[in-house]
Parts: C-alpha cells; structure tokens; sequence
C-alpha cells in the first residue's frame, strides 16, 4: 500500500479528530479569551483568583487527592488478591469489579444518595440500633465516598494489568534471595506496579477533579468544586466566557499534573497525551 | 564421589493435574560436586531442581539437606539460590542493588557488601559494571549478573535452570569454562539443569539422564558417553548407530546377518539385544577389508571431520572420519570390539522409562 492510500485511510479519524477536539478546543480558547462583547481580555483566567472560586478549586484537588488515594489503598490489595486467585476463572472475578462500571453512572451515584440520605438505609439501620443519625450526606466525605465508588474500578484494572505481566520468575527470584512475602512486596512487586499505578491515579484523579455530578447528587449543593462552578457559568448564569476562562485554566493544571505522572509511567501503560 | 550428600531427594511423587511427572523419584548430591540433570523438555529435570528449591511441593517424599528435611521450609529460608533460565534480574534496580538485594536481606554491613559486589563482578569478569542498568546489558552479561546475584549470599547449593539456553553458541562455550572455574573456586554445590547433551558432558562431575521423570543413567560424561546403558541414553547423548541385533553368545553379536566379536557377557544366547556404535568409532576401509561393504551416500564436511552415512548391510551406517570418501565410492566398515556396545532391549515402553539404577 502506498503511503498516499494510507493517508487517504486516515481521513475519517483526521475529520473526526477536527471536528470533536480541535474545534471545540479553538471555540473554549475564544470564549475563554474573549468578554460577551467580543474583546480581548484575560479576566476570566485572572477570575481563578477570586476568593470563591480559589475555594472551589482547593476543595475539588483537596477532594481529589483524597479519593485518588483512597482508590489506590483499596485498589492495590485487591489487585493483588485478583492476581493471587487461582481459581481459573480469573476473568470471571475481574468482571465482577468492572460490572458496575457498565451500570450508568448517573444511577449508581443516585444510589449512594438514597442509602446516605436523612432518612435512607444506612440512618434506619442506625436508628434500628438506637443510635443518633449520622450526617453523611451533603458533607465532603460523601462525595469522596461517591468518587471511590464510581472510579474504583479504573484504578484496579491498570494496577492488575501491569501486575500480572510481572514476570513470575522475577517474584521467586526475590524469595529466593531471602526475602520475606512483606519485602518481596514492598522492594520488587510494589516498584513494579508504579506504571499501573500511575495511569489508576491519572484515571482516577482527573475525572475527581472535574467532576460537578457527584458533588451536586451527593454535596446537596453545598460541596461547590471547581467542576460545579464551571457547571453554573455554563449554565444558569450563562457565561460562557468565565466558564471557559476557568475550564482552560483547569486544563493547563491537568496537563502539568499529567506531565508529571506520564514521567513515571515508562512503559505507557496507560498514556492519555 | 564418594563425599557424604548434602541433598538427598527420597521417594519424591509430583504430579500437576492429572500428568505424573515424578514417580517414586531418588537423588543423592554430594558436597561441591557439578551434577547435571539431562534430558528432554518435559522429563521432570526442572520439577526437580524447583523441589529443590523450594518453589514446588513434593506430593509425597522429602527433600534432605545436610540431614535436615527440608520439605517444608519456604525457599527465602533455604542456604540455597538459583540462577533462573531468563536470569530473573530485578529491572528497575542497576547492577549493584540487584547483586546487594540479597545480602541486605541478611542485614549485611554497607562496607560488607560494597566489597562482596566487587569481588563478585570480578569473579564474572564485570567489574566496573556497578551502576549499569540492567536493560543495557546483553544476554550474556545478564546472565553473569544473575550468577554473581546468587553466589554472593555463599549459598551451599546453586541451582542453575538452563542458565545458557539464550546465548549464542561462543558466548555459552565461555561460560561453560567460567561455570567450571566459578564451581572448582567457590566449593559451591552446584545442581545444573540442561537439555543440551554438550553442556552436560563438558562441565559435570555427574550426569544425571532423565526421561519421563525416571533417572535413565546416572554416572561420570565418560561413562554416559561410553557406556550407555539403554538406547534412550545413546541416542540422546550425542549421535549414534543404533541397530538391532541378536547376541549369539558371550562376546559374540550378529548384526546385518556378520557375527561381530564384542567385550560384553551375560546376556544369555540368542537373545536380541540393542548394540550401539559411535559414528566416530566406524573404521573405513577399502572395499573387502572390512566386515560389511557399502557405499557411501552421504557426505558432509563439519569442521572437524567429514560426516558421512554409509548404507551397508542394509542399514544406513553414520560414520565419521578425517579422510574423505566421495559419496558413490565403494567402502568396508569395521569396528573394533571394545567399541561394540550392547544393551537389553526394553520389553515395553513401561520398561524403557523405568529406572534402572546405576
């Protein structure tokens, strides 16, 4: 085939490609850039600034961050149990995990709002025990709850692929040198998985930050992250331009915070840029 | 070697799933010795080095070191290490923190094992390789990585799991000599497990030969080479005629309708029998000298001699000769007696995989 006729094949994605990202990023940059009125200006980057927005922004990383890490303490035992499973129906066990993912996100997150709420599964049940309520939902630990649950899976299946192509004679080699199950973990197994782990943590952490659904459902409008400001620009106040001015900024901080982690992931194992 | 066993495997049964891979299975290694497990893939020879290792668990049986059963001890509390087939090296640790890895286990001193990591790059000829990083060394460097990784926690037994399998037919030749030279200056133990005839003969005090999980030869490469005990072992130890005969009497075998004199007795009269003869142990002489005439149809030049097929008395001869003889040409073939090797013949297949204990 002559490179003419691949180009000629790579069309279609080269349409599609200007019509879903670049266009779409061309028209954030002018809103973002640009007053209702059409001039130049760079308010709505400065308007990061602004005491209600930087709020939002420390609470979404706080939040963020917070999830990330709770996904990844969760996530890396249960890889290593998934991996450690004999049953020879691996695969069936690992679909387990990733079922969920499959159910809408929107109802799973509603779910979490009828267990959590005044008067839903988790207070009945503590109120059958005699106990006072527990105030769950509309604080920040509902939403991370929330964020753990909908992207728990997208930090388990990086961590368990890169885990089960360690090669197992590298693991029994370590056991062999003397080593305990503890440093065999910690010193080869651990080191090893930093590239899954790395593309769990982008997975995980960047849809966190940007998320607006999981702290309306479960944050009852008083959890605002940046996510959720960005919504309300968009639209009930219509600004289009500050919505775009914060979303860019969004966007350079993911991409730095990418940069970062890709340097860890050597073997690209799950590479977004 | 007559020096008492440092491992003794005693009645070792393995089995995965429903495939039996040893059977009642008995070895007995001796201090500083080079034993050498040979066979096919599949015979049980890596099974049994991973016993040894601790990495499986016997069915049934036990694994003696210096008089302690040992069946039951995790390998991480073993004085043994093993050099895996695909050298196994930590990759995202360099040179130096994979050859530490172990001696920091065992809380070694910093000025303790900055010493040891010399001495043991020396000892592979690697010295000055201490921060390399492991993808930048080839094959063969890697391999002496692994070695240098085991032998620095002074285990009493190395394991080596085809430790040569990936290199290159120079770079093995070296590091056989080296293995000779590590084995006869470290007085380690060592177990090695190869499906390579040649490497089993040039570096081992003992071969072990296996087959279906059964010990077929256990002896010096000299005896194996020489005295092969059953076909199996002649056919797989380097190239061999193996031909149907009938010993007629006591030093006396008939084959291709001849009546040969050989050296061996015992195996009663007009019984068939396997006899093996060594290509290179087939005289050739001029037509009518010999004892069969033939003609030559094949001829290869490999280096050191012309290997040459020479069909006579119906049977295709493999010969091997300095003199060349031009396929076409007219010849006799002789063998000297105490070249004509005579085996029982194996009444079943049952019998063929038996042990035969040496």
């Amino acid at each position: 085939m002559t490179l003419k006729k691949q180009s000629l094949w790579s069309a279609p994605f080269i349409i599609w490609i200007l019509i879903g990202t670049i266009v779409p990023l061309l028209a954030i940059c002018y809103y973002g850039f640009t007053t209702r009125d059409g001039n130049w200006t760079f308010n709505n980057i400065i308007a990061i600034g602004k005491a209600e927005h930087a709020r939002a922004l420390w609470l979404a990383i706080a939040l963020a961050i917070s999830s990330t890490f709770l996904c990844f303490v969760l996530a890396y035992p249960i890889a290593l149990i998934l991996k450690a499973s004999k049953l020879g129906e691996k695969g069936f066990i690992v679909f387990l995990f990733i079922l969920p993912m499959w159910m809408n996100f929107l109802l799973r997150t509603m779910a979490w709002q009828v267990i959590l709420e005044k008067g839903g599964l988790i207070n009945s049940m503590i109120a059958g025990a005699g106990l006072p309520d527990l105030e769950i939902i509309n604080t920040p630990w509902a939403v991370i709850l929330g964020m753990v649950y909908d992207f728990l899976p997208f930090m388990i299946l990086p961590i368990y692929n890169t885990l089960i192509k360690i090669d197992n004679q590298i693991i029994e080699a370590a056991y062999d040198l003397g080593a305990s199950w503890f440093t065999v973990n910690l010193k080869v197994i651990l080191p090893l998985c930093i590239p899954g782990i790395a593309s769990g943590v982008t997975m995980v952490f960047v849809p966190s930050l940007t998320t607006f659904v999981i702290s309306n459902m479960l944050g009852g409008g008083k959890i605002n992250l940046i996510g959720n400001i960005i919504e309300q620009e968009f639209t009930t106040s219509a600004n289009w331009n500050l919505g775009s001015g914060l979303s860019l900024v969004m966007m350079v901080f993911i991409v730095v915070s990418m940069m970062f982690l890709s340097k860890l992931d050597k073997n690209k194992e799950g590479n977004f840029i | 070697m007559g020096n008492t066993p440092i491992i003794e495997l005693k009645n070792i049964y393995k089995s995965f799933g429903e495939t039996e891979v040893l059977t009642d299975f008995n070895l007995e290694v001796g201090e500083k010795e080079f034993i050498t497990l040979l066979g096919p893939s599949g015979c049980g020879k890596t099974t049994i080095l991973r016993i040894v290792g601790g990495f499986e668990k016997p069915d049934r049986g036990s694994v003696i070191f210096q008089g302690e059963d040992i069946t039951d001890v995790p390998p991480n509390k073993r004085e043994i290490n093993t050099v895996f087939q695909k050298y196994a090296l930590f990759p995202h640790m360099n040179v130096q923190d994979n050859i530490a890895f172990g001696l920091k286990i065992s809380g070694k001193t910093d000025q303790y094992i900055k010493d040891k990591i010399q001495y043991a790059l020396k000892l592979v000829n690697l010295d000055g390789y201490e921060t390399r990083s492991i993808q930048s060394l080839s094959g063969g460097q890697q391999q002496r990585i692994a070695m240098a990784r085991a032998i620095v926690n002074e285990p009493k037994v190395l394991l080596l799991d085809e430790p040569l399998g990936a290199l290159d037919l120079k770079l093995r030749q070296d590091m056989e000599y080296e293995l000779i030279r590590l084995n006869n200056e470290l007085g380690i133990t060592f177990i090695y497990v190869t499906h390579d005839q040649e490497e089993a003969l040039t570096m081992s005090d003992k071969v072990v030969v296996m087959n279906m999980g059964y010990i077929q030869q256990m002896g010096t490469p000299e005896e194996i080479y020489n005295e092969p005990e059953n076909a199996f072992v002649a056919d797989f130890i380097g190239d061999s005629n193996i031909i149907d005969g009938v010993m007629e009497e006591d030093r006396l075998v008939r084959i291709c309708g001849e009546k040969w004199p050989c050296v061996d007795e015992g195996f009663g009269s007009r019984k068939p029998v396997d006899v093996v003869i060594r290509p290179e142990d087939i005289i050739i002489r001029e037509p009518g000298k010999g004892k069969l005439d033939g003609e030559v149809i094949h001829n290869v030049f490999i280096g050191v001699h012309y290997e040459m097929e020479i069909l006579a008395g119906g049977f295709t001869w493999l010969a091997q000769n300095t003199t060349n003889f031009k396929v076409g040409s007219r010849v006799s073939i002789d063998v000297t007696p105490s070249n004509i090797q005579i085996m029982h013949k194996p009444q079943s297949i049952e019998e063929e995989a038996m042990e035969i204990d040496a």
